[in-house]
């Protein structure tokens, strides 16, 4: 069984002001097949932890470690992170000009699998993973992220979710800027892939709604660069209800 | 010196009218003269060369003489190598297009190393439409001016492609002269060449009439690639639009682009953008990059200009990485991207293919 294991993780990055220290000693296990809800205020290092386990190069990690299946993953570069099964679908997707989203998908594809998808079968399935995400067929042609909309940036990224089938997903904010209806189109995305692959997903998220939609298992809160709380789901209903009062209190 | 309008630099067809050059010149300073004195001074051969281009429905290219009406109604030397080359040609090369016409490519392939000079006329009926590619390739040591001239309503795309050997040297004035109504769009795109300096320029004559210019260019080691823009807005709602992408790599690789915008006063109503934008691949580069926007009226719909040199986007390769393209295809990517934009601008299938694998080839050999 594959496994995330995140210890002791200790990340700071580089700001005008000198060094900011953001993560202070993170831990969170996940397991292959497990939903992970993580919720916290804004600026607690929520997208600093995702972006981390992804290997963004700003985000220094000074202690700690990130393994997955025994490798330790802050020795890989970023795609290799990516080729071994780990993917970040990201809360500011990134707009690439001149890179049509048909190429990219292909040349994504070719290097997670090693070879080229068949040609006969990719654009059928390239084609009906867009449909099931109700993504018009003229995104295909269109240049990456490029003048989409938020929400349909969010699409594009679960789009990518469920083509190249990684092993662990952490949504960043995929619900954010969703209407209702694409909120449940996603969900249905992101649970298809949980349901055919066995995906491990760690959901960052300021809302209960997509929980209700995608059901965690666990729920951890994140408060100050760490785990402050970890319980099941109905620890969402709780913060829903009273906010993170008490756990800035209590650190106080 | 004074502050100079841009409409009232100094032309003329006469070489020895213009005072000799020394480098420090506005419209030298950033180019290699010493390199380029032959073309500036020396004499040149003004004869035909060979062209070749197919049938073409719509067209017709022939050899004309000087005395031929058109010649001179685009515009008028404003550099002395440009008036060398108009002292200098005995034929111009004729490329006619009436109603709508097939696209014609136009290619000369051995001009040789001997200095020479050459004229080119591109003329669109009222209302014709049509693409013409200059297809440039081979040896040489070039002087010359292409004038474009688009009667009313005419919709045309004039694609001139610098695929140089390595050596040749290649001054040009592109002058363009746009009719009520009509649309011109330009592209330049440079790739091979020592020295290729193309200067183009957009006369917007008349009401209505509207300009896209577009460039795209990939300096190596050593390679000196040069655009001075010129948009003249001269008649109530005209429109423009400028945009030039460059890529440098290697020791020396040198790129200019210079952007003048006058919108003069009895261009109400005017509509342009330009901007200019760079990516450094390697150390040792040198990229000017200078945008002037000069506005005489103030009853104008939008003037704006951006400029920005740089390298890769990280957020970019990131993002490309983070789905498991490794880091040197995604960079390949990312600039083939970035390039391409302009070449996507085409609208020529073949050309278009035939530019994205030469890009491809650059790329390659910038590893
Ligand atoms: N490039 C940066 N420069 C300065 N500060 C930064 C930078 N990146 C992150 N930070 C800071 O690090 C802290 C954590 O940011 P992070 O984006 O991880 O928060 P978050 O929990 O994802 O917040 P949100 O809920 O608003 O998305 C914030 O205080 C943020 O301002
Ligand atoms: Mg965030």
């Amino acid at each position: 069984m594959s496994t995330l294991e995140i210890r002791d993780l200790k990340v700071s990055i580089e700001t005008d002001q000198g060094t900011k220290h953001i993560l202070k000693g993170v831990d969170l296990t996940i397991n292959e097949g497990e939903i992970h809800a993580v919720m916290g205020p804004n600026g607690s290092g929520k997208s600093t932890l995702a972006y981390t386990i992804a290997g963004h190069p700003r985000y220094k990690v000074e202690g700690g470690s990130i393994t997955f299946d025994g490798q330790n993953v802050l020795e890989m570069s970023v795609d290799e992170r990516a080729r071994a099964g780990l993917f970040l679908a990201m809360q500011y997707p990134v707009e690439i000009p001149g890179v049509t989203v048909t190429n990219f998908l292909r040349t994504a594809k070719t290097a997670i699998d090693g070879e080229e998808p068949s040609i006969r079968h990719w654009g059928a399935t390239v084609k009906d993973a867009m449909g099931k995400l109700r993504m018009d067929p003229s995104f295909a042609a269109r240049n990456v992220n490029e003048g989409f909309s938020g929400g349909e940036k969010k699409r594009h990224e679960i789009l990518q979710l469920e083509l190249l089938k990684p092993k662990f997903a952490i949504l960043d904010e995929t619900d954010s800027g969703l209407d209702v209806d694409a909120l449940k189109i996603v969900s249905e995305g992101v649970n298809r892939a949980h349901q055919e692959t066995g995906l491990g997903v760690l959901l960052i998220t300021h809302y209960t709604r997509i929980l209700r939609y995608i059901k965690p298992d666990f729920v951890h809160v994140f408060v100050d660069g760490k785990v402050a709380e970890e319980g099941g789901p109905e620890l969402a209903e709780r913060l829903e209800d009273e906010g993170y009062d008490r756990y800035l209190v209590a650190q106080a | 010196m004074p502050v100079q309008t841009r409409s009232e630099r100094f032309s003329s067809t006469v070489h020895s009218e213009f005072p000799e050059v020394t480098g420090r010149e506005a419209i030298w300073k950033y180019s290699p003269v010493d390199k380029l004195r032959e073309l500036i001074d020396g004499e040149l051969d003004g004869a035909p060369y060979a062209v070749l281009y197919p049938e073409a429905a719509g067209t017709t290219v022939e050899w004309v003489d000087r005395s031929h009406e058109l010649v001179g109604a685009a515009g008028t030397p404003e550099d002395r190598a440009a008036a060398n080359a108009w002292t200098s040609f005995e034929k111009a090369l004729h490329i006619r297009l009436e109603g709508e016409a097939e696209t014609l490519t136009v290619t000369r392939a051995g001009l040789g190393d001997a200095p020479r000079a050459a004229h080119t006329l591109i003329t669109a009926a009222k209302g014709a439409t049509g693409l013409v590619v200059l297809d440039s390739q081979g040896v040489a040591k070039l002087t010359e001016n292409l004038e474009i001239v688009l009667e009313a309503d005419a919709n045309v795309t004039v694609v001139s492609v610098q695929e140089w050997d390595d050596t040749a040297l290649h001054l040009a004035s592109q002058f363009a002269r746009i009719g009520h109504g009509a649309t011109l769009t330009h592209i330049i795109v440079s790739l091979g060449g020592e020295i290729v300096r193309v200067n183009p320029s957009a006369h917007l004559a008349e009401e209505g009439a509207e300009a896209e210019l577009y460039g795209v260019y990939f300096a190596d080691a050593g390679q000196h690639l040069e655009q001075q823009v010129y948009v003249n807005h001269d008649a109530p709602h005209t429109r423009s639009r400028v945009t030039y992408k460059g890529a440098l790599n290697g020791d020396g690789a040198h790129t200019v682009w210079i952007g003048d915008v006058l919108i003069g006063r009895t261009a109400t109503g005017t509509d342009t953008y330009e901007q200019n934008r760079n990516l450094v691949l390697s150390d040792g580069t040198r990229a000017d990059s200078i945008p002037n926007l000069e506005i005489e009226t103030g009853d104008i719909e939008g003037a704006g200009h951006a400029s920005a040199t740089g390298r890769f986007d990280d957020e970019q390769l990131f993002y490309l990485q983070a789905r498991g393209i490794p880091e040197d295809e995604a960079r390949r990517l990312v600039v083939l991207g970035f390039l391409s934009e302009i070449v996507q601008k085409i609208g020529e299938p073949v050309l278009e293919a035939r530019l994205h694998e030469a890009l491809e080839a650059e790329l390659q050999a910038a590893r």
